[in-house]
C-alpha cells in the first residue's frame, strides 16, 4: 500500500513541474488538469509508472463550461489503480472553436467506444481515433446535443403532436 | 361433472370451462351452414393472431406478465409468440422506440406480410411518454401505421389485454376486401410505404 493523493500529486509536480495544475480533493478523489496537449503523455506516464499503476479506464467523458473564454470543453478522464484502489480524475480543457485532443484509444481499447459517445455529444474531436462516428444518436443530426447552447424546450419542435400529447 | 376414471386411483380433471367462438351470423339447415366468407375469415383470424413482440423497456416487463401464465394471452389464441416477422400478424409496439430505433421498427413491419396490424403499448409507443427530447420518437405512428393505443406508464396487463382484444375486434370485422383498397393503399403511401 501506501499509494495516497499526497504522494501521487508529488510524483506528477516532479515529472510535469508546470503543466500539472488545479490539483483538488473533493470527497478525497484527486483531481487536477493539464493542458491539452499533455493528455497522453500524463496518462501514458500514470499508466507506465510502477508506483502509480493507474491501468483502467472507468470513465471518460467530457463537460461544457459555456463561460470559460476558449476552454469551453472539458474531457475528463477517470481513472483507477486496481491494485491500491485508488481513483484519480483527471481533465483537459479545449476550446470550442477547434476541440482537438489526442485519442487515449492507444493506451486504453476501452477509449474507443467512450470517445465515439463522447464525440457524439460533445463534438471532440479525437485526433487519431479509429473510428470517430455517432454511436448512439441518429447518423443525420447535425449537432452536438449535450453542449449548453439550447433552451431546455424547443418551442419550435415540430415533431412532436401537439393535436392529441400536446404540452399546455 | 362426471368422472370416469375414477378406478384410475385418482382423480382426473377435465377443463369443461373451454369456451368456443360465437358462431357467426349465418343460414343453417340441416347438414349445412351457409354464411359469408368473410366472417368465417374473421372468425378464424381474431382467435389465431401471432403477435410479434418489439419489446425494449420497461412495458416490456408487463408484456411478461401478460405472457405468462397469470394473465395467459395464450387463452385468446395467441400462445404462440414469433419473433420472425414473416410469420407474425400483429405487431406490438411495447416501449421507448428512440430515433435510432425508427428505421429497425419500419423494416421489421415492412418485413410482415398483409394482413398486419400494429398495437402501440404504453405511453413512449404512442406519443414518447415523458422523453420529450430530440433523441425519441414521438410515438411510432410517425413511421408506421397504427390500429390500437394502449395508454399507461407503464400499463397493466389488464390494459394491455384490453388493446389486445381490441385488435381481436378488428380482425374479426374487417373486410376482406379492405386491404386492396384505394383507401388502404393511400394510408400506406402516407408513410411511404408501398
Amino acid at each position: 500500500m501506501g499509494l495516497n493523493n499526497a504522494y501521487i500529486q508529488q510524483r506528477l509536480t516532479d515529472k510535469f513541474p508546470d503543466q500539472v495544475t488545479g490539483f483538488e480533493e473533493p470527497f478525497g478523489l484527486l483531481g487536477f488538469s493539464a493542458p491539452a496537449v499533455m493528455n497522453l503523455k500524463i496518462i501514458q506516464f500514470l499508466y507506465e509508472d510502477e508506483g502509480l499503476k493507474f491501468r483502467f479506464l472507468t470513465d471518460l467523458t467530457a463537460v461544457h463550461y459555456p463561460g470559460k473564454q476558449d476552454a469551453e470543453l472539458a474531457v475528463v478522464y477517470l481513472l483507477h489503480n486496481l491494485v491500491d484502489n485508488i481513483r484519480i480524475r483527471f481533465k483537459v480543457y479545449t476550446g470550442i472553436g477547434k476541440p482537438d485532443i489526442f485519442t487515449a484509444t492507444k493506451i486504453f481499447a476501452a477509449a474507443n467506444w467512450m470517445e465515439r459517445e463522447t464525440y457524439d455529444f460533445f463534438g471532440i474531436n479525437f485526433v487519431g481515433h479509429p473510428n470517430l462516428v455517432r454511436i448512439l444518436n441518429v447518423d443525420e443530426m447535425d449537432y452536438f446535443p449535450m453542449r449548453k447552447q439550447y433552451p431546455l424546450e424547443d418551442q419550435g419542435r415540430t415533431d412532436k403532436d401537439d393535436e392529441m400529447f400536446g404540452r399546455s | 361433472m362426471t368422472n370416469y376414471f375414477l378406478d384410475m386411483g385418482r382423480p382426473v380433471q377435465f377443463n369443461t370451462k373451454v369456451k368456443v367462438g360465437n358462431m357467426p351470423e349465418g343460414y343453417s339447415g340441416e347438414g349445412f351452414f351457409a354464411t359469408s366468407l368473410n366472417k368465417v375469415i374473421g372468425l378464424a383470424r381474431k382467435n389465431s393472431i401471432w403477435p410479434l413482440p418489439f419489446a425494449t423497456s420497461c412495458c416490456g416487463i408487463e408484456f411478461m406478465a401478460l405472457m405468462g401464465s397469470h394473465y395467459d394471452l395464450a387463452r385468446f389464441g395467441s400462445e404462440r409468440v414469433g419473433f420472425s416477422p414473416r410469420q407474425c400478424d400483429l405487431l406490438m409496439v411495447i416501449g421507448t422506440i428512440a430515433k435510432k430505433m425508427g428505421p429497425v421498427l419500419r423494416e421489421v413491419y415492412l418485413q410482415m406480410a398483409e394482413p398486419r396490424w400494429v398495437i402501440s403499448v404504453g405511453a413512449c409507443a404512442s406519443s414518447g411518454g415523458i422523453f420529450d427530447t430530440y433523441s425519441v420518437l414521438q410515438g411510432v405512428d410517425q413511421i408506421i401505421p397504427v390500429d390500437v393505443y394502449v395508454p399507461g406508464c407503464p400499463p397493466r396487463p389488464e390494459a394491455i389485454l384490453d388493446g389486445f382484444m381490441k385488435i381481436q375486434d378488428l380482425v374479426e370485422k374487417e373486410s376482406l376486401r379492405r386491404r386492396g383498397s384505394e383507401r388502404y393503399k393511400e394510408l400506406l403511401a402516407g408513410y411511404g410505404i408501398g
